[in-house]
């Protein structure tokens, strides 16, 4: 009789990866802090899907303590960097990246 | 064949939501609005949260929904509406030679990525963790989150302290 193979873990790995890659090309493209912000989110989230699929198939624990780790790093984050947007925004009005230059050389 | 109806379930869901979360980043890095940006990156993190069921983890399948669509969403959502982006919105997407480069750049990475992913299968030191005895994952993963990994846990509890200071430092009105 003919059987289904179980999903081969590679496949997971390539969803992880294309994920990453989007939100690689939106942080490079967008010039909206917030939008960049977004797509870091995407990025670690690509990363929790590669921790979670290894931890299945070595069947192993620590992907997903990791993937717990990432996700509380995430939130200080996003607490923090959104903190920093609306001061950025009160001082300068905009908070698109190419006019926030000062630190620029 | 009932073992080969949840394979093909399984097959059906994994291609279902592997495809949705792709589109939905897609439209996130796409979308001019940034209220729009993060209603789509809503459902990329639920879309997920499906496959870290598929793989057994409801543990953190929980937390995505929990953590980040619900609360990290949340607070960017917030975040937009607080600030006033008309401008932003009115600008045109201009075609720079450094984005063109750099998505070239980002996609000869996603062929690295996927040719390393081909190569070699993951080898490594395989645990005692089968996925008949995580059916109770959120036990086991308490239990070593709470033996193996307590160090890591409480620093985990200082930085989460240390980034509610420095949001009420960052956002209170200088004097």
């Amino acid at each position: 009789m003919w059987v289904v193979p179980e999903i081969p873990p590679a496949l997971y790995l390539m969803l992880s990866g294309v994920l990453f890659t989007m939100g690689v090309i939106g942080a490079l493209t967008r010039r909206n802090a917030i939008v960049v912000f977004m797509c870091i989110e995407l990025m670690l989230n690509a990363v929790n899907l590669s921790f979670v699929t290894f931890s299945y198939f070595l069947q192993s624990l620590d992907g997903v303590i990791f993937a717990f780790f990432v996700m509380a790093v995430a939130a200080a984050e996003a607490a923090v960097g959104l903190a920093i947007f609306v001061m950025i925004y009160r001082s300068r009005e905009t908070i698109n990246l190419d006019e926030i230059n000062l630190l620029k050389w | 064949m009932a073992e080969n109806i949840g394979t093909i379930f399984q097959w059906l869901i994994f291609l279902g939501m592997a495809f949705l979360s792709v589109l939905a980043s897609f439209l996130v890095i796409t979308r001019k609005n940034p209220i729009h940006s993060a209603l789509f990156l809503v459902l990329t993190l639920l879309s997920v949260a499906v496959l870290y069921l598929l793989l057994y983890s409801q543990f953190i399948a929980i937390i995505q929904v929990v953590v980040y669509a619900g609360a990290i969403v949340m607070l960017i959502v917030f975040v937009i509406m607080l600030l006033d982006l008309e401008v932003e919105l009115r600008s045109k997407l201009k075609i720079v030679y450094s984005k063109v480069i750099g998505g070239f750049l980002a996609i000869l990475f996603l062929f690295g990525i996927l040719y390393a992913v081909v190569a070699k299968s993951p080898t490594g030191k395989v645990g005692p963790y089968t996925p008949d005895k995580v059916s109770t994952n959120v036990k086991a993963v308490g239990e070593v989150l709470f033996t193996q990994y307590l160090f890591p846990f409480e620093i985990i509890s200082i930085l989460l302290v240390a980034a509610i200071i420095g949001a009420v430092i960052l956002s209170k009105k200088r004097t």
